[in-house]
């Protein structure tokens, strides 16, 4: 068994859960955006600002960026590790792209805060 | 019929680098014949050229090549089936070569080797004459031990390519799945403890290259699926 990984799950098996997991969570999260918009004939400052006051719609946004730091954590790792060979660069390349994502949902936290 | 062959072409001990060598062969109008009976009939003309080769008749699995971009066995691929102007032979790509066609199999082996290609049994319920299996139980190891270890479903594998160390392969958990569906063996859970890991089992994406490439129609992406629903099924 190989166990020297760097990735968020704590096994392959978690890894599989967790992508997957945060896959559907983003899938509804797009169809409900893409329904909002097909639906909403013109897009105004009061209706977006309305969309995101409602504590539902807060809650679904921070769960979404969430799922994408899941997904995106443990998707970049895999490619990373397929095909950068020198471990110092992927190192670099993985707290890069993980501090990226962290700004990600920070960025989302504190706008959701906001509204 | 005069076919021409394009045939990777690499000694160690005395060229630089590998190049692509030509040769023509008369295939006489109508006739067929295998990649490797052309081949052989190549190394009457250079015996030089160096390729693997056994039973000739697709059990040994010795002879597994590129053929014009897709990976098979030579003496199971007929000419006509590859329908080339220029047959283009290499060998397997993603390992070592040895020279010309020759590959080194030591990481595949050694990844198959991981998997404890042999039945495990702690002897709890020994019975007393020997381990019998119901006409379901034999039939769940259909499609699975038919496989020769020709590697050309491995060497067709992007995520054996990049993971030769860490990645088991399609051939490696085509066997592994054959021990854990196998009602002799007792050592399921040591078996999937062995596979839970981020690479063994779960760099296999699911592209299905071993599928198109197996020369015995076999699917390890079925088995594969198959071993990641067993894990699954145990974590959750």
């Amino acid at each position: 068994m190989v166990t020297n990984v760097a990735t968020l799950g704590r096994s392959g098996v978690h890894d599989f859960i967790l992508i997957r997991a945060s896959a559907i969570v983003l899938a509804f999260y797009s169809i409900f955006m893409m329904g909002f918009f097909i639906t909403t004939p013109e897009v105004s400052f009061e209706i977006w600002h309305g969309l995101f006051s409602n504590l539902a719609m807060q809650i679904f946004t921070i769960l979404a960026v969430v799922a994408v730091l899941f997904h995106a954590w443990i998707g970049i790792w895999q490619v990373l590790t397929d095909y950068v060979k020198n471990s110092q660069l992927r190192g670099l390349l993985q707290f890069l792209f993980t501090i990226t994502l962290f700004v990600y949902v920070t960025a989302v936290l504190l706008t959701v805060w906001g509204v | 019929m005069i076919q021409k062959f394009s045939i990777y072409r690499y000694n160690p001990d005395v060229d630089a680098k590998p190049y692509m060598k030509d040769y023509e062969l008369d295939v006489p109008e109508g006739s067929d014949m295998m990649v490797l009976d052309a081949l052989i009939l190549l190394k009457e003309e250079d015996a030089t050229l160096s390729f693997r080769r056994s039973c000739r008749e697709g059990v040994c699995g010795s002879d597994g090549l590129n053929i014009n971009g897709k990976n098979g066995l030579a003496c199971i691929t007929p000419l006509s089936d590859v329908k080339a102007k220029v047959i283009v032979l290499r060998p397997l790509p993603g390992l070592p070569v040895v020279r010309d066609l020759v590959i080194d199999l030591t990481q595949f082996y050694t990844q198959y080797e991981k998997i404890k290609p042999y039945l495990i049994n702690d002897g709890k319920e020994q019975p007393s004459r020997e381990h019998l299996q119901s006409i379901e139980e034999r039939e769940k190891l259909d499609g699975l031990y038919e496989c020769i270890l020709c590697a050309c479903c491995s060497t067709a594998c992007p995520s054996f390519w990049w993971n030769p160390d860490k990645f088991i392969g399609p051939a490696g958990l085509l066997h592994a799945y054959r021990f854990l569906v196998d009602s002799r063996d007792t050592a399921t859970d040591e078996r999937l403890d062995d596979l839970q890991d981020a690479y063994s089992v779960f760099r296999c994406h699911g592209i299905m290259n071993c599928v198109d490439v197996c020369p015995k129609g076999l699917n390890p992406t079925k088995a594969i699926g198959s071993i990641k629903s067993m894990l699954l099924q145990r974590a959750v």
